[in-house]
């Protein structure tokens, strides 16, 4: 047991690090992959440009693609020491980690060879259109429309409206999960498209969430005409054409962002506490944030163990699955309990006034949302239970109906 | 990275099941819970030593395998997945370490090889009444080497020939090593998990073997526990990971409402929450073995995140596991209790998760401070 390289991983580490040394960016550009502007998108381009020409921007892709035919673990020791660096936000991860590997698994050669090197370059982004009005956790009750034209082209025309699509406002294209036969049950009527986002037919509209920033957007198809050899997957297949998107999803290996227990501790330091004394020497405080190191300690050592599967060519154990759950109600819990000890002080989130420019108050307004993406706490629950524990899954009463036989509420 | 246990160690963790699954069945728990006079299996103890169990930390010099703590560390985990009701913690986390810590050569060799080869049973004597043992409430003190005083709980205390004792000695609290053979009244107590008996303990005039120098008795207290507490945080996640099995093994079979209860999300996500608790739990213990078996300055941190995390897993997985049966699992029979007993047993031995709190902060505070 040791927190060492392999004599392997070392040499790769160091190859790594002399590279981002000449390469890398050494000064903070700003920007927030969160916000609704995209003024960084230029730095953000450049950088990954120019990692793709050194073979760094999809370590575990194969050379062919424009790769190094790595292994997991070289893209983590890369993202580690790439992290030292003040580098820009990256708006690819969604297509390079899920809709272009799914276009390349279902896609021609002709096709395939099109999109793989831009997106790798940064020159195109995509996003992924799965969620819906009408679904987030269950994305097998799509609803957006795919009918193909009567007039022996076979093309399709799309309508319906797709909904927290991330990064949908500067993506060139998407891949969107449709429905393709309301006689069949859900989960055997849908198929799965490539779009071009410039089509007029789709309009990009940002939601304001709650937090204020707009990283999440609607999107509506209105007879929007793709053709059939945008199909990915077989027709009515989709929905085994998105699981293979979603199983493509990458290694969350970072941790969990916003302020922590060390941030709190430093802050209770110089806050004064019910009796007077700093609240740092609250006992009910000193609790909590041994609650939290003790949680952000075992997340951290989660990932430990993942990346020594990953280091051993293994499978990660279901031990990385337990982490967002633990992260965003921490974040909310922490974020929470140290705008409680400012007091009344406490409701004033201005920058210029609040400890840390606000960090607790943006994780107080932010941390709802990340209970939700990517999996509520309640999905994520169910999939520990189900796929890690062996639990049976629930009764079903969606899944032999047609789907324009369900009841949808409203 | 290599945050795993080698595949000698699991090797060794296989084997330890096996053992126990053929010597330590719930039954034979159940004859210490349910025999007021048995107050720890002896059969399954000489065969712990047989096994070389108890000298796996000890170097082969004084008589044990010398293999390492994380050897200790998967032992641990094995004997609290089956709630062993034997005096290990006891004699090898709190006595052995101690010698091994602070103790001199004629110490280290007047025991070691004696504690390896299951002649001695070991007990560790601080508490002397209700709330947080202090110095300033010290009342227990040696005189001319000579022990007085008296000492409650102390686990093992009926069965032990030898106790780790901290005591005043010329006003400074000093650690003890006191032979168990004469100047000492036993009184057996009624506790909580009887699988682990305690006693009070009445010493007077009892012979008290200093280890280490005068006044270090509490820094080398905490040094000792720090080092228990890793190897306890692996008792205690065995115990929790059993307690995670039966609930689901339980709620795969049980009907109510026309379905097995597994499929109620009520239950699935109770069985998620403890999987999580288990899993935090564990790689907090992990890090405090590597911290333990190789002296990192990091110890006192690491320990305490791993005990902290490991009681509130065991306890959580212990009563959630008794929810998750139902009225059954409020029965005498059903060995959920058991655990339960246990989860209480092991949170509070070493010091309750609360004093770990106060002292992980305090580390911490200089830690960030400096």
């Amino acid at each position: 047991m040791d927190f060492n390289d392999t004599p392997e991983e070392a040499a790769y580490r160091t190859q790594a690090k002399a590279w981002l040394e000449a390469n890398a960016p050494k000064r903070d550009g700003g920007g927030d992959v969160e916000g609704a502007n995209a003024d960084y998108m230029p730095a953000s381009r450049a950088w990954q440009a120019k990692k793709a020409a050194a073979g760094y921007a999809c370590i575990t892709w194969p050379k062919e693609w424009g790769g190094q035919g790595g292994n997991p673990i070289q893209q983590v020791i890369f993202n580690q020491e790439e992290a030292r660096y003040p580098i820009p936000p990256n708006p690819f991860t969604i297509g390079l980690g899920m809709c272009v590997p799914t276009v390349a698994t279902f896609a021609d050669a002709d096709t395939k060879a099109r999109f793989v090197g831009p997106a790798l370059r940064g020159e195109e982004i995509w996003c992924q259109l799965f969620s819906e009005p009408s679904g987030g956790s269950d994305v097998a009750a799509a609803r957006t429309k795919a009918v193909r034209v009567d007039d022996g082209s076979g093309d399709w025309i799309i309508d319906g409206q797709k909904v927290w699509t991330t990064g949908a406002q500067f993506s060139n294209f998407g891949i969107v999960v449709t429905r393709t036969d309301t006689d069949a049950p859900k989960h055997k009527g849908m198929t799965m498209f490539w779009v071009d986002m410039s089509d007029p037919g789709i309009e990009v509209r940002p939601i304001h969430q709650m937090s204020g920033g707009s990283g999440f957007n609607e999107v509506f198809f209105t007879g929007v005409r793709v053709k059939d050899s945008q199909r990915l997957g077989a027709v009515n297949d989709g929905w085994k054409v998105s699981l293979v998107t979603l199983m493509n999803e990458r290694l969350a290996v970072g941790g969990a962002s916003g302020a922590g227990w060390s941030q709190f501790m430093e802050a209770a330091r110089g806050i004064t506490g019910v009796d007077g004394r700093p609240a740092l020497k609250d006992q009910a405080l000193r609790e909590k944030l041994a609650d939290w190191y003790v949680q952000a300690e075992g997340l951290k050592h989660t990932r430990n163990r993942t990346m020594t599967a990953l280091s051993r060519g293994q499978t990660p154990g279901p031990e990385s699955s337990i982490g967002k759950v633990v992260a965003a109600t921490q974040m909310q819990d922490l974020g929470n309990e140290a705008l409680e000890m400012l007091d009344q002080y406490g409701i004033i989130s201005d920058p210029e006034l609040a400890p840390l420019r606000g960090a607790f108050h943006a994780s107080v307004m932010s941390s709802p949302g990340l209970r939700i993406a990517g999996g509520t706490d309640e999905i994520l629950k169910n999939i520990i239970a189900e796929r890690v524990l062996g639990l049976p899954g629930d009764i079903r009463v969606d899944k032999d109906v047609a789907f324009k036989d369900l009841p949808t509420g409203r | 990275m290599n945050f795993d246990f080698s595949d000698d160690q699991k090797f060794l963790k296989t084997e330890a099941r096996k053992f126990l699954d053929a010597n330590c069945s719930t039954a034979k728990v159940r004859k210490v819970l349910d025999d007021e006079k048995v107050a720890y299996d002896a059969a399954l103890w000489k065969a712990v030593a047989a096994q070389g169990w108890l000298g796996a930390a000890i170097p082969e010099e004084h008589g044990g395998l010398g293999l390492g703590h994380l050897e200790l560390c998967v032992i641990a985990e094995e004997l609290g997945r089956v709630v062993a009701p034997i005096p290990f913690a006891s004699t090898v986390y709190f006595l052995a370490e101690a010698v091994m810590l602070a103790g001199s050569d004629a110490q280290k060799a007047a025991l070691l090889p004696r504690i390896a080869a299951g002649e001695i049973i070991g007990c560790v004597a601080t508490s002397e009444g209700p709330g947080v043992l202090t110095a300033a409430a010290l009342q227990s003190s040696v005189t001319g080497g000579k022990l007085s005083g008296t000492k409650l709980p102390v686990t093992d205390g009926d069965i032990a020939t030898h106790a780790l004792v901290i005591a005043k000695e010329n006003g400074q609290p000093g650690l003890f090593l006191v032979d168990l053979s004469g100047g000492v009244t036993r009184e057996a107590l009624q506790t909580l998990d009887p699988t682990r008996d305690a006693a009070k303990l009445t010493f007077a005039g009892a012979p008290a073997d200093r280890l280490g120098a005068p006044g270090e008795g509490f820094a080398l207290l905490e040094q000792v526990t720090d080092r228990a507490a890793v190897l306890l945080s692996f008792e205690q996640c065995g115990g929790a990971d059993r307690c995670l099995e039966m609930a689901k093994a339980y709620a795969m079979e049980r009907y109510a409402f026309g379905r097995v209860i597994a499929s109620y999300q009520a239950i699935k996500h109770k069985l998620a929450d403890i999987y999580i608790k288990n899993e935090l739990a564990r790689s907090n213990a992990y890090y405090g073995a590597w911290a333990l078996n190789t002296s990192a300055p990091e110890l006192p941190v690491a320990a305490s995140a791993a005990r902290i995390a490991a009681s509130e897993a065991f306890w959580f997985a212990s009563k959630e596991n008794i929810q998750t049966h139902g009225g059954i699992g409020f029965t005498w029979e059903i060995d959920a209790h058991l655990y339960y007993r246990r989860s209480r047993q092991l949170s509070l031995v070493a010091g309750a998760p609360r004093v770990w709190k106060e002292r992980l902060i305090s580390h911490l505070e200089r830690r960030n401070a400096a």
